[in-house]
């Protein structure tokens, strides 16, 4: 048994940086702005690569819809990090783009892939993006692939000796859904995970980067329809809060006041 | 005119009451569509809604949230209601399908909305960064609101009349098999907790004394979450400290951070002890209502505007202090 392990992942701004909206709507400078794999994508990245370390005979590939230029950017990072081929589409990475427009462009890539055999594939990816934020576009890929075994804030996926598989889902209240899946195929939607980021590995760099440059060289320009959703407006939040800063007061004054505070 | 309906899992609670009240805001013909393995008490607790029809999918195949049955389930009554809107609560039951149901019924989905009027929704990008106003002329039209964005609603219990819609399964591949939860005394994450009480990596740096005190802090913080019944955040670094290896707070995990990569909890009051407050991390008070820190840093990030007190102190002798307090009341 072994696993084609297709984790989804775009691009989205150091979260370190400063966003304003503009008109579009878009993000002011969006191209300046430095740029990471989404965060859970990332996460996912890290849990198929050590899946397919443990899984002999596992791939791993990454597809991403994202602009070509800040995706090998990106790449140069990531590529340290773990083997694996990247599918790239050449196409937008706004949050403001609808998940319907994107998930659709993912499913191709993932069907395009030679030998693709649904009983050895595992889709993973971010349950929610860091830009849009929505929790749609595993989802919709999944339909489009025809997979209903979905499951979304992945934090664990734990292989038996059989091909099943066992999945840690977040819920409500800090808990985690147990669900048993008799195996593949299978559209994990990650969490944080149980990984830590992997050290940078230039090996692993070195040969990832064979493979990338010719991959983004292919990338595909696409075009997505960005009139499905309506903007009115988009806007940073105005609460500028006065901060009162409280010093050289004595610990049991703050208590008090803290105690006071909570109890009102 | 719209034909709005209401979609739920028949166990939402007080998710559903709220996008209940919210369908009903919308105006048009409201249709409830209700699955799991029971519908008829949930269907009777909101029997004065004065839904045009109460459509539901019950049985033992859909006692469990697992997505095949569920978006079966769900696809099944969005076809049944020939509804243009639906409204959905965003529990992560619903969240998991909805997005995907969407797709199966033709329409388009928005989820994590905030608000719902004047014909536009509320939600945020770039984890609650920016706040947008929208709306889609496509249809259907499927919202997920999140809880505790809209009043509940609370009419009168009655006996209502369930109309059945039958659903063709799938074959089963996935089992639903329970649900794991931190020991009761190490359960720290109260959704409706009124005060919010986040944790930063500072518990655990090297103090003016020049040792680290985590066994202490560990005791500070579960002294006040035990005397306040306070939900506990932490930071994204408190947190990674534990996959580093490192001394750490014995009842934290990821479940706990609150931030950009974490969630944006609502509670009415939040108190931050050990935190820097800086940007990604202070996203994740945006619903939170009133804020205060406990910092030795001054110059910390919540001095700029994100608090609306900062105390420039030592958080371990405050919090010892309060715990006192609150042990003497
Ligand atoms: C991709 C990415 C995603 C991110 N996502 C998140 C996120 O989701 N959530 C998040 O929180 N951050 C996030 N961050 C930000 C990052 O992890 C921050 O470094 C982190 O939030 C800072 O954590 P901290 O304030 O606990 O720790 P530190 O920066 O180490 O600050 C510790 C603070 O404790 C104070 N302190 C120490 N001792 C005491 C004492 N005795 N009394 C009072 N104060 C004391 C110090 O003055 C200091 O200000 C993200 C960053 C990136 C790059």
């Amino acid at each position: 048994m072994s696993y084609q392990i297709v984790v989804c992942g775009s691009i989205v701004p150091d979260p370190l940086q400063t966003l304003e909206p503009v008109a579009g709507p878009a993000l002011k400078n969006e191209m300046m702005l430095p740029s990471v794999l989404d965060p859970w994508a990332w996460h996912s990245l890290f849990e198929a690569a050590h899946l397919a370390k443990n899984v002999a005979g596992s791939k791993v590939y990454l597809v991403s819809v994202a602009p070509k230029a800040k995706l090998q950017q990106v790449m140069m990072t990531v590529g340290q990090k773990a083997p694996f081929e990247l599918i790239a589409v050449d196409g937008p990475a706004s949050g403001f783009t609808d998940a319907a427009e994107i998930a659709p462009l993912l499913a191709d890539a993932i069907k395009s892939i030679p030998g693709l055999d649904q009983s050895k594939l595992l889709v993973f990816g971010g349950w929610e993006s860091a830009s849009r934020g929505a929790g749609s576009t595993m989802q919709i890929v999944g339909e489009l692939l025809g997979i209903v075994n979905q499951f979304q804030g992945v934090d664990k996926l734990t292989v038996g000796a059989d091909g099943s598989f066992e999945i840690l889902e977040r819920i409500e209240g800090g808990k985690h859904q147990v669900s048993k899946c008799a195996g593949a195929p299978a559209v994990l939607g990650w969490a944080t995970g149980s990984l830590p980021e992997p050290p940078n590995n230039p090996q692993i760099g070195m040969q990832n980067m064979r493979a990338i440059m010719p991959a983004l060289q292919k990338a595909k320009p696409t075009k997505v329809a960005t009139d499905a959703v309506k903007f009115a407006s988009v806007a940073l939040p105005k609460q500028q809060r006065q901060t009162k800063i409280v010093k050289d007061m004595p610990a049991d004054e703050i208590a008090k006041e803290i105690v006071a505070w909570i109890q009102e | 005119m719209e034909t709005v309906l209401f979609l739920s899992h028949a166990d939402a609670g007080k998710p559903a009451l709220e996008t209940l009240a919210a369908a009903k805001a919308l105006g048009g013909t409201l249709v409830v569509g209700l699955f799991g393995a029971d519908v008829q008490a949930f269907a009777n607790e909101i029997a004065g809604c004065r839904a045009t029809k109460i459509l539901g999918v019950a049985g033992a195949d859909f006692a469990q949230a697992r997505y095949a049955s569920d978006a079966a389930a769900a696809e099944a009554l969005v076809k049944a209601s020939k509804a243009t809107i639906v409204v959905a609560p965003a529990t992560s039951r619903m969240n998991r399908i909805v997005s995907g149901v969407a797709h199966r019924c033709g329409g388009r989905a928005d989820t994590h909305v905030t608000g719902l009027a004047g014909g536009n929704i509320t939600r945020w990008y770039y984890r609650q960064r920016m706040e947008s106003q929208q709306s889609r002329t496509h249809r259907p039209w499927f919202i997920a609101l999140d809880p505790g964005c809209h009043a509940a609603y609370a009419g009168a219990p009655g006996t209502a009349t369930v109309e059945a819609v039958s659903v063709v399964l799938p074959a089963m591949k996935t089992q639903v098999t329970g649900v794991k939860a931190p020991e009761s005394s190490q359960q720290t994450i109260r959704p409706d907790a009124k005060v919010l009480l986040v944790a930063g990596a500072g518990w655990t740096k090297k103090q003016p004394d020049g040792q680290t005190h985590v066994p202490e802090a560990a005791d500070l913080i579960m002294g006040f979450l035990n005397a306040t019944k306070a939900s506990l955040g932490s930071s994204k670094s408190l947190v990674d400290l534990s996959g580093e290896g490192q001394a750490v707070l014995p009842f934290m995990s990821h479940l706990n951070q609150i931030g950009q990569t974490g969630s944006t909890p609502r509670h009415a009051k939040g108190l931050s002890t050990c935190c820097h407050g800086e940007e990604p991390h202070a996203v994740g008070w945006r619903f939170i209502g009133e804020r205060r820190a406990i910092n030795l840093d001054a110059n910390c990030g919540w001095a700029r505007g994100k608090a609306d007190v900062l105390y420039v102190a030592d958080a371990f002798a405050v919090m010892r202090k309060v715990n006192e307090l609150l042990a003497s009341q």
